[in-house]
Order: C-alpha cells, then structure tokens, then sequence
C-alpha cells in the first residue's frame, strides 16, 4: 500500500514533468522536421527567421509552408486526443474514439460524395473538403445522440456506443457502395483522405481550428471533474448534484466539436483520439483532472511527430499521417500494455 | 495452488450439473424452448433461402432444374452447370462464412465482456489484409490457393501478436488488455497494409477483394472451408457452458473454480479457426459477427449454451439471404454484401440497441 500523501504528491507533480516533457520534445521535432524535407532549414536559420532576420525564401518555407502545418498538426492531435479522453470516460468504454459517434465515416462520406460529383482539383476544393467533412461529422454525431436518447432514461452510455456502431457501419457501406465506382485515381484521394493527411495546411485553416480549440480545450478541461464525478454511476453523480443530462450532453458536444473541426483539416486520424488517452492514463492515472490535459499534449506530440515522419521517409511524396501514426503509436502502446500491469 | 485448482475442477462440473437445475449456482436467464423454436424454424427458413440463392441471380433457374441437377446431373445441360459448378457453391459457402463468423463472434463477446467485441477484435481482417497487400505488391502472380494459405497466416499471425501481447504482463490476459491489445495490433496493420497499398496503387484492388464477399466461391474453397468451420463450431458448442461461465466475469467464473486462462486460449483458437478460415477465403465480411449475437441474446437469452448454436443458424440465414439480394439489388451488378448486410442489419441492430437493455 502505497502512503496517501505521496500518491497526492505523485498525481500534482508527474503530469506537469510529462506535459514539461513534451513540449520540449516538440520543440525538437519542429527543429528536426525543419532540417529534414524537400528545402532544408537548419535550427540557426530557424531561429534567424523567427527573430525576423531571414531570407525571403526562408521567410516564406517557414512562415507559409511549414509552420502552418506543424501548428494544425498540434492543434489537431490535441483536439483528436481530448475528444477521444471525454468520450472514454463518457462512455466508459476503452474503445470509444471520435470513430465510434460516427464522426469519421460521416466526414469520410461526405469527402466521397463531393469526389464523386465534383473532382478534388481546383482551387474551390481546398476549402469545401473540410466544411463537407464537418457537415458530415457533426450530421453523424447528431443521428447517433437522436437515436440513443430516450426520454425516461437519458443517455445510457452502452447504448450510445451501439448505435454509434450502427450508424458508423451504414454510413460506411453507402460510403463502399459509392467509392467502388468511382475511377482508380478519385479512389486514391479517397483513400488517402481516409488515411488521415495534413493536407490543407495554410493559415487560413489554421484560423478555421483555432477557435473551436481554444474554446473547448479549456472548457473541457474545467469540466474533467465532472467526468470523474460521473464516472461513479448515474445514481451517486446525481446524488452529488451533478445534472447528468446536461452534462452528458455539454462534454459529448464539446467532443464531437472538437473531433469535428479536426477530422475536417485532417482526414481520417481516428487513432490519436484512441491511443492518447491510453498513454495518458498508463502514464499519469485515470484521474481527469491531470488525464485531460496530458492526453492533448502527447495526442500533439504525436501528430507532429508523425507528421515529420511520414513527410521526411518517402520523399518527394508523403506517408499519410494516419498511417505514420497508427505505426509508431500501436508498437509504443503496446509496450506500455505490456510493461504495466493491470490494475 | 494445484491442489486448490483440483478441487475447482471438479467443483466447476458439479455446478454446472446443478446450473440446468431451477436453483442451480450459475444463474444465467435463458430460453430454451424459444432457442429450440429458434433453430428448428430457422434451418426451415435457412433451405428455402439456399434454393432461393441457388435459383435467383443473373440467368434464373427453376428448382426443378436444382433438384435435377443435384441428384440426376448431366454434366451437357448448361443450367445445371450453372447451378452445381457456380450456384451451389456459393450458397453454401454463404451459409458457412455466416455460421463461421456469427459464432466467431460470440465467442469473442463472451470471453471480453465486451458489446462491441467481434472476430476483427483479433486483427484477424487487418492481418488478413496486410498478407494480401503483401502478396499482391511483391507477387502478382500467385496462385489463388496459395493466397488463401497466405491470408490465414496473416490473420494468425495478427491472433498470436494480439494474444502475446495481451498475456505478456503481470496482471495476465484480462478481457480489457485483450480489447486494447486487439484494437492497437489492428490499427498497425491496417496502416501497414493502407500504406502498402497506397504506395503500389492497390487500393481498390485490395477493396475489391476484402469486399468481395462470397460472389466467386468454387468447391476448392469449400473444400477448405468446411473442415475447419465444422471443428470451430464444435468446440464452441463444447465450451459454450464455459464460455457462459466466465461471461459472469473473471472472479466469478474462477470462484466457480473454472481455469479461465485454459478457457480463453481455447476459445480463442476457435475464433481464428473459424473468422480467420472465413476472412481469407472471402475477404471481410463484418458486421455479421457484432450483430447476430446480440440478435440471439435478444431471442434466447444469456446462456452461450443457446447463444451459439442460434448464432450459428442465424448468421448463415442472415448472410444466405442478403447475397442473394445483393444479387438482385442492381443487375447484373452485384453489391458488396458486406454493405448491404450493414444496411440491412444496422436499422435491426439499432432497434435492439434501443430496447429494455443490452448487456452481457
């Protein structure tokens, strides 16, 4: 039995050394994803550019190309990561991820009914892509949460993640019955958008993130108690002055919000929202209050690490980050599985 | 420890004598007459769906000229050709993948406690995958059987990564680290074989095939099929009071005195038997391993006991039926009937969800 006071002491200093950690880790892969790729800019330059002093190519790769990428890489996997953190502990389910409430497929759907009617050339894709997929993203949340509400019992958890399995696989069968016919070259920017790619990155899109990130990072972060709190069951949630409904109904849209403007800018990376908070919890603990934020670190550090990876291994074309993430974050995971053990 | 474990042994076959009795130990709610009434009307409605399959598609065939062909055949009648060298193998090897995979999927539920468990919770599809994204980027040419071989040994491979990597550590194979081992092993290899096939341009190819369903089953697939669906269905048959067992939970089920680990290997070889036999002859056919147990659970009850053999016969129905539509749906096309079954099922599957209660 491990003395109270020094578990407390544990829970307020381990998550602050890992979130520490983290972001200096990222600062090294920005440094490192900057020295590697098509234009190469050495961690000097980098910092020459950042005080103002660069060329104006550098000033450009840096400012128009990279930087953007590497800021709606951050901002997605934390936003994928926190949102799949509400829904674990929503659910209770250790395999909920923004793809169970439908989220992907719906945006996946939409990706292929715009690909099929209009092509994924020309200039006026670049941003319709993305507000399909949220359309299609929030769409499919909003049927799974219609469809599991019941008026005398609320929003039983096990039943959300049933019908958000429903809802996924039909919306998946129409999204195969469409892509089958579409001609090989659609398909592969199907496919590839499904894999999940930082593809549309400028700053433009990093404005479209930043607000729903900046609202609903915080807010969720507020509300971790909450998520503790209901937790212990809907009856002693209540009985602790928690209205359930309502927040049940807050944390999932700040969720779906999240997972939303993400899966938008980003394709198909389901697996940061499943694998962050894994990580998290094996490394600081089930306790939201600390697992929240941890998770939107390493979901962060991840994605950008991916990112690099899959720009820097097959140049000059890129390894969708989905992929690069799906196989660096599953070996990692389950090591970790493997090392601790069960509680 | 052995001594304690002895005498569990013999504990566990003296309660689940009892548990058929009213007041057995092991109270577990189920149906049996509606399980009895459940197999028997379902093998009824499972023969007229295999004529129906074996007479309906693109040239239609009357059952007279079936019956003909399957018990007086004249290998110079062209429709009864048709119907013994295309048709009949294809029904069946419906009836056989939806068996297959249905109890494949109970078992799974049973053993991880978990609702959304099925067959693809081992990687089995993903590996399944990765050798064929394999095979058809670096050997174009092998021959067919040779690249069934290869998918089962994908799919058992991915098995065997699932389960090692679930037992390594200390706490042993629970049914969390197994649904967390399975889902990460997954998403590896389904970027791997993702990223091969982007790489090689393989996509579709590899959709094409995954989604295949069972359109172009020949007797040599049966032939592989069948031995290995038949041994799988009966060892869950054997272990479905087990498996009943240790759906209570692990504690409960080793209160009882049951060797939960020895349970759980076995009961998961049966699952690569039966879903991995399936996946690499037909591809991915998903959905069907989710949805029919519960749909039986519904129907019979919480008792594996009853769960499995009408997963068995539902799933074939479900899998005969929806072929044989997707046949019909938009000629002389054929639609993936891994989607029309999502199609199908979902909106059943959502009626369920929606219902009293959906537990273990």
């Amino acid at each position: 039995m491990v003395d109270a006071s020094v578990k407390k002491k544990r829970v307020l200093s381990r998550p602050v050394w890992i979130m520490l950690s983290s972001l200096v880790l990222m600062i090294a892969v920005f440094l490192v994803s900057m020295d590697i790729g098509y234009i190469k800019l050495t961690p000097g330059e980098v910092f020459r550019t950042l005080i103002g002093e660069g060329t104006g190519k550098q000033n450009l790769i840096l400012f128009d190309f990279r930087l953007p990428r590497i800021v709606v890489s951050v901002l997605v996997g934390a936003g994928l990561a926190v949102s799949g953190t509400i829904l674990q502990g929503l659910s209770q389910n250790s395999l909920a991820d923004p793809g169970i409430l439908g989220i992907n497929a719906g945006a996946g759907l939409m990706v292929a009914i715009y690909i099929a009617f209009f092509s994924a050339e020309g200039g006026s894709s670049l941003f319709a892509l993305p507000f399909m997929a949220f359309i299609g993203s929030g769409a499919a949340a909003l049927a799974v949460y219609l469809l599991s509400y019941k008026k005398n019992e609320g929003l039983a958890p096990s039943r959300m993640l049933l019908v958000g399995v429903a809802v996924s696989a039909v919306i998946s069968a129409a999204m195969i019955v469409l892509t089958l016919r579409l001609d090989p070259e659609s398909y592969q920017f199907v496919a590839s958008w499904l894999a999940g790619s930082i593809w549309a990155s400028n700053w433009s899109f990093v404005v479209a993130l930043l607000p729903w990130i900046i609202v609903l990072l915080p807010y969720s972060f507020l509300r971790a108690h909450v998520l503790d709190i209901l937790n212990l069951g809907r009856p002693t949630a209540t009985s602790l002055g928690v209205h359930v409904e309502k927040e049940q109904l807050f944390l999932l849209a700040a969720a779906v919000g999240l997972a939303g403007s993400c899966v938008a800018v980003s394709g198909g990376i389901s697996f940061v929202g499943l694998i962050g908070p894994h990580l998290a919890k094996r490394l600081v603990g089930a306790e939201h209050r600390a697992l929240l934020p941890v998770s939107a670190f390493l979901g962060a550090l991840l994605l950008l690490i991916a990112d690099t990876i899959g720009r820097a291994v097959l140049q000059p074309s890129e390894i969708p980050t989905g992929i690069v993430v799906a196989m660096i974050g599953a070996p990692y995971f389950l090591y970790l599985l493997a090392k601790t053990s069960s509680r | 420890m052995n001594h304690h474990r002895c005498c569990g042994g013999r504990q566990l076959r003296h309660s689940m004598g009892r548990s058929q009795q009213p007041h057995g130990e092991v109270h577990v709610k189920s149906r049996p007459l509606a399980a009895v009434a459940v197999i028997i009307g379902g093998l009824a409605v499972l023969a007229v769906g295999l004529a129906l399959s074996i007479s309906v598609g693109a040239a239609d065939i009357h059952l007279s000229t079936v019956w003909q062909a399957l018990f007086h055949f004249q290998s110079s009648q062209n429709a009864q050709r048709v119907v013994v060298d295309i048709r009949l193998p294809r029904a069946l090897g419906a009836a056989i993948v939806g068996a297959s995979l249905a109890v494949a999927g109970a078992i799974m539920q049973g053993i991880s406690r978990n609702p959304l468990a099925d067959s693809g919770l081992l990687g089995l599809n993903a590996g399944a995958a990765v050798a064929l994204a394999f095979c058809f980027a670096f050997f174009p040419k092998i021959p067919f059987i040779e690249l069934i071989f290869f998918c089962f040994a994908g799919s058992g491979l991915s098995a065997l990564l699932v389960f090692g990597f679930g037992s390594m550590a200390k706490g042993g194979l629970t049914p969390l680290k197994l649904t967390l081992a399975g889902a990460a092993v997954s998403a590896l290899l389904t970027a791997l074989s993702e990223g091969i096939a982007l790489y090689f341009h393989l996509s579709q190819d590899l959709a094409f095939w995954m989604l295949g369903g069972v359109a172009g089953t020949n007797w040599t697939q049966l032939k592989v099929l069948f031995p290995f669906a038949c041994a799988g269905i009966l060892v869950a048959l054997f272990l479905s009071k087990s498996i009943s067992v240790l759906s209570l939970g692990e504690s409960v089920a080793k209160g009882l005195g049951q060797r939960t680990l020895l349970v759980k290997i076995i009961s998961l070889i049966a699952v690569l038997v039966l879903a991995g036999s399936s996946v690499s002859v037909v591809g991915s056919v998903v959905f069907i391993g989710l949805i029919i147990p519960h749909v039986a659970r519904f129907l019979v009850g919480a008792s594996y006991s009853w769960i499995i053999p009408c997963s068995a016969v539902l799933g074939s129905i479900l899998l005969v039926y929806a072929d044989t539509a997707a046949r019909l749906v938009n000629p002389p096309y054929e639609t993936p009937v891994g989607a029309l079954i999502a199609l199908i099922g979902a909106p059943f599957f959502l009626y369920l969800a929606r219902g009293k209660k959906v537990g273990l």
